[in-house]
């Protein structure tokens, strides 16, 4: 490979800036990944371990799913008009943060705003239903101290919503980062954590919205 | 800042290349990419939707027919939108991602394995509580 590149580089018709790739980085001979590719594997080992914890409450979850107490049962709470809002605001939003990594990938101010903002908005949009949601739980008496299963679900579900409030805040500090300081590759590189943390929380979301909102809603009978 | 400030001290072509976006592809086939998994993903929801409302599927396959779309859904958003390929760039990543999934099942059929298993073979609480007496 060394030979190869030496040629390469040493072909004045090509000049430094016009080689293009013999062989991948990362792998050994390859030299070692750029910075983008192991800024994005640390922070994808984050995620995975946020996964994990989200996992085990998961499994919480499951575990207490029957043990109301006496008190309402999942099919007696969830109301599934609210879930299908908060599932297309989250997935719509996944796509439009999709479309902020484009625009940055262009450097293209404008679209980054518009982009990022409506990624933002119906993030927050998400939250309120989901604050609505809760608050009305909690009316009807059905808050996390009630039973083992509300418990188990306030903390998976509120977790997650924890989550979200978080990446808008790291969304609003994005947006003026590049409005300030424009497209550096450190702010990139900070972009494109932020797009891996939004994406994988709607993966999460599916999860939840399947296993705990779907499932929830079936009649016990069918539940194993 | 020039463009020559996108090129990395430790690469070898200083490229700021994205995993699964070979450089080459237009801004009209990204956004086609995205488009098409917005619309895989829409579809799936659609379905999990309607495999929970229907009572045209066997009822008690229907939680499981939900956990297989649930799988189908996140494959979806891996691939589209956080761009795991089998591009060798993205070796690591797909190594970490499967010790991740390694994990995730243990600790949740780990966990209901073990807790139903306890729920079978322990006595009723208003039976133990008046021998305890």
């Amino acid at each position: 490979m060394s030979t190869d590149a030496l040629r390469l580089s040493a072909d004045p018709a090509l000049g430094t800036a016009g080689i293009a790739p013999v062989h991948v980085t990362g792998h050994g001979a390859g030299g070692p990944a750029p910075k983008r590719i192991i800024v994005g594997y640390g922070f994808w080992i984050f995620l995975l371990s946020d996964v994990i914890m989200f996992s085990a409450f998961f499994a919480t979850y499951a575990v207490l799913f029957k043990n109301t107490a006496g008190g309402p049962a999942a099919h007696e709470l969830f109301d599934l008009h609210n879930t299908a809002a908060q599932t297309a605001f989250l997935l719509a939003s996944t796509f439009t943060c999709g479309m902020a990594s484009l625009a940055v990938g262009h450097r293209n101010q404008k679209w980054t705003q518009i982009a990022l903002l409506v990624t933002g908005l119906l993030g927050f949009a998400f939250i309120v239903l989901e604050i609505r949601e809760f608050s009305g739980f909690v009316a009807r008496g059905a808050g996390p101290s009630r039973s083992a299963f509300l418990s188990s679900f306030f903390t998976l579900v509120g977790c997650h919503g924890a989550h979200v409030s978080v990446a808008l805040l790291w969304l609003g500090t994005m947006m003026a980062q590049f409005y300030a300081k424009g497209f550096r590759q450190d702010i990139r590189h900070r972009f494109l954590c932020f797009s891996l943390f939004w994406h994988a929380l709607d993966i999460v979301w599916v999860a939840i919205f399947n296993l705990v909102y779907l499932v929830g809603v079936l009649p016990p009978e069918l539940l194993p | 800042m020039t463009e020559h400030s996108d090129y990395e001290a430790g690469s070898y072509v200083g490229g700021d290349r994205v995993p699964g976006r070979p450089e080459g592809r237009t801004l009209a086939q990204e956004v086609r990419g995205y488009l098409l998994g917005l619309g895989l993903a829409t579809l799936l929801t659609i379905a999990s939707f309607w495999a929970d409302q229907t009572r045209e599927i066997y009822a008690s396959g229907i939680a499981v027919a939900l956990l297989v779309l649930a799988v189908a859904q996140i494959g979806i958003h891996l691939i589209f939108f956080l761009h795991i390929t089998t591009d060798p760039d993205n070796e690591n990543n797909i190594l970490a991602l499967a010790f991740g999934v390694l994990i995730v099942c243990l600790i949740v059929f780990g966990s209901l394995w073990v807790m139903l298993h306890l729920n079978h073979n322990l006595m009723p609480m208003d039976k133990l509580i008046p021998m305890q007496r």
